[in-house]
């Protein structure tokens, strides 16, 4: 049971929700950028939020399917040969072409029963810089062949054949992508960091005042964010402090970085801003040229963006698993 | 400072508190990563794991293990040390024993998976980084800057200075233990031949 890889997209790799628990031995969580989003890629086809799903972005790839497989494409609107947000049921030898999104950047290919590649520290994520997890620690390339459960035909069938409000080899209904903006620049909630108070005001003030072009020289480790250079009043050494998953960082360029699902542990370059967790999916979904602005909040307002974000995906979530009757 | 944060990371995860996914050591702080799905108030509950930690502090000595490290100063593997030694007004055979002779602590793994920063670098030894960093520096590469010393686990690109090089793989994400190293780590090395490093 595989999947084969016609054409590659241009960043394509196996993701699913990311390893936890080895920060402190220097293993970034990585995972999904748009966790939102695979969650939902995997409860379109019957599975767990976090089986592995195939992360595409900005260009999408021509896929064959060996097999009737149960599939959903779920995220930015990529052009495609099969309707997205929602399950289908592809037929053995099926072409899947998907082309480009004109908004957003990456989607998720959840298939039923998941990817079925070796998990690696607990997580079948890809981890380009560290080449593990995944196929084989890389993106995926033309001709590679993504294996599948055994099961996965009939796991395929059985659950498509549960599904209510059926139509043809899909259904009536879809969800909607929580985390797609839909107009830019992109408003993006974000605590003080550790070292804003030592920015100059001019700086402090530029940071919010200011709309950010997300860089060419972006990836999943980090988002180069084109703007005023910022400085800080004394540019003294810092000593290397924990980083997280939406860090804004300043290196002495003054160009920020905000860190991606593939961020490193650890960092030296001054912390100016957190994006709050709840809109770093939004963010994952701006390719290069995207852009943003920053609003500062408090603790309080970000923990409830969170919760917000978190319910919402919980309520669609019972609702796909009401459509296939569970 | 790190020797007390390293003691209470160690402490906070021995106690393995639900609402965490992660805790990391740096050498500027301690990170309490929370999972998302946290409800409470973060800065009472960081506040409760914090005290609960302090009550059961491990000593000092039961932080980190003992790790040794062979490493073979040639200079086919040492591109930076006769530049070292001429900035440090000394033999490169003196760096190197000097550098082998020292004891070493983890105080922080970062920058990339297994990469421990380990203080205890000879003050003879302290020089400041490369003007320019390498553009790929081989793994299992020994390097020095400032009071610091490191082993790159993977070919990355680095800007400290190259003094050597262990066989040892560093990390190796299919192993049981992944990293050679783990925070707060006493960590030796041992001088080898090339004989030895090929072996």
């Amino acid at each position: 049971m595989t999947i084969r890889i016609l054409r590659p997209g241009l960043l394509m790799t196996v993701q699913d929700l990311g390893r936890h628990g080895h920060q402190h031995v220097g293993v970034c969580p990585g995972g999904a950028m748009d966790p939102i989003a695979c969650s939902l890629a995997n409860a379109l086809v019957g599975n767990a939020p976090g089986e592995a799903a195939i992360e595409i972005t900005v260009l999408g790839p021509d896929l064959e399917f060996e097999r009737d497989t149960l599939v959903a494409l779920c995220g930015a609107p990529f052009q495609a040969t099969i309707p997205a947000n929602r399950p289908v049921l592809v037929a053995a030898g099926t072409r899947l072409v998907i082309g480009r999104a004109p908004r957003g950047a990456r989607a998720y290919l959840a298939v039923a029963g998941g990817i079925a590649v070796e998990p690696v520290l607990g997580s079948r994520s890809t981890f380009i810089p560290g080449g593990f997890g995944g196929l084989g620690g890389r993106t995926l390339r033309r001709g590679d062949v993504i294996p599948l459960v055994e099961e996965s035909e009939d796991l395929s069938r059985r659950r498509f054949s549960s599904l209510k409000r059926k139509s043809g080899s899909s259904v009536r209904w879809s969800v909607p992508p929580h985390t797609v903006p839909e107009h830019e620049p992109l408003v993006l909630h974000v605590l003080d960091g550790q070292h804003f108070p030592s920015f100059d005001v001019a700086s402090q003030r530029a940071f919010v005042d200011s709309v950010w072009k997300i860089g060419p020289e972006s990836n999943r480790m980090g988002f180069r964010l084109e703007g005023p250079a910022l400085a800080r009043e004394k540019s003294d050494e810092i000593l290397s402090g924990p980083t997280c998953l939406g860090t804004v960082q300043v290196p002495s360029n003054g160009t920020p970085i905000a860190l991606m699902a593939d961020h490193q542990t650890t960092g030296g370059y001054p912390k100016i801003a957190e994006i709050a967790s709840a809109d770093v999916a939004r963010l994952a979904q701006l390719g290069p040229g995207g852009t943003v602005r920053f609003a500062r909040c408090g603790l309080d307002i970000a923990a409830e963006l969170r919760l917000h974000v978190l319910e919402r995906l919980q309520t669609a979530l019972r609702g796909i698993a009401w459509e296939y009757g569970n | 400072m790190n020797a007390f944060v390293q003691r209470l990371a160690l402490a906070v995860h021995a106690r393995a508190e639900p609402e965490l996914r992660d805790v990391v050591p740096a050498l500027g702080g301690l990170a309490l990563h929370f999972a998302p799905q946290f409800a409470g108030d973060l800065v009472q509950a960081s506040l409760g794991i914090v005290e609960r930690a302090l009550d059961g502090l491990p000593p000092p000595a039961e932080v980190g293990r003992e790790v040794e490290v062979p490493v073979c100063y040639d200079p086919e593997f040492a591109p930076d040390l006769a530049e070292v030694a001429r900035r440090v007004k000394l033999e490169p055979e003196e760096v190197a024993k000097r550098h082998a002779e020292g004891e070493y602590r983890v105080l922080m793994i970062g920058f990339a998976p297994g990469h421990a920063y380990m203080g205890g670098l000879h003050p003879s030894l302290a020089v400041s980084r490369r003007a320019a960093p390498r553009p790929e520096v081989p793994a299992g590469s020994v390097a020095i800057a400032n009071e610091q010393t490191v082993v790159y686990p993977y070919a990355i690109s680095g800007g400290w200075n190259v003094i050597g090089r262990t066989p040892l793989v560093i990390f190796d994400a299919k192993r049981e233990h992944p990293s050679l190293f783990g925070p707060g780590d006493r960590v030796r090395f041992r001088m080898i031949t090339k004989e030895e490093f090929f072996s």
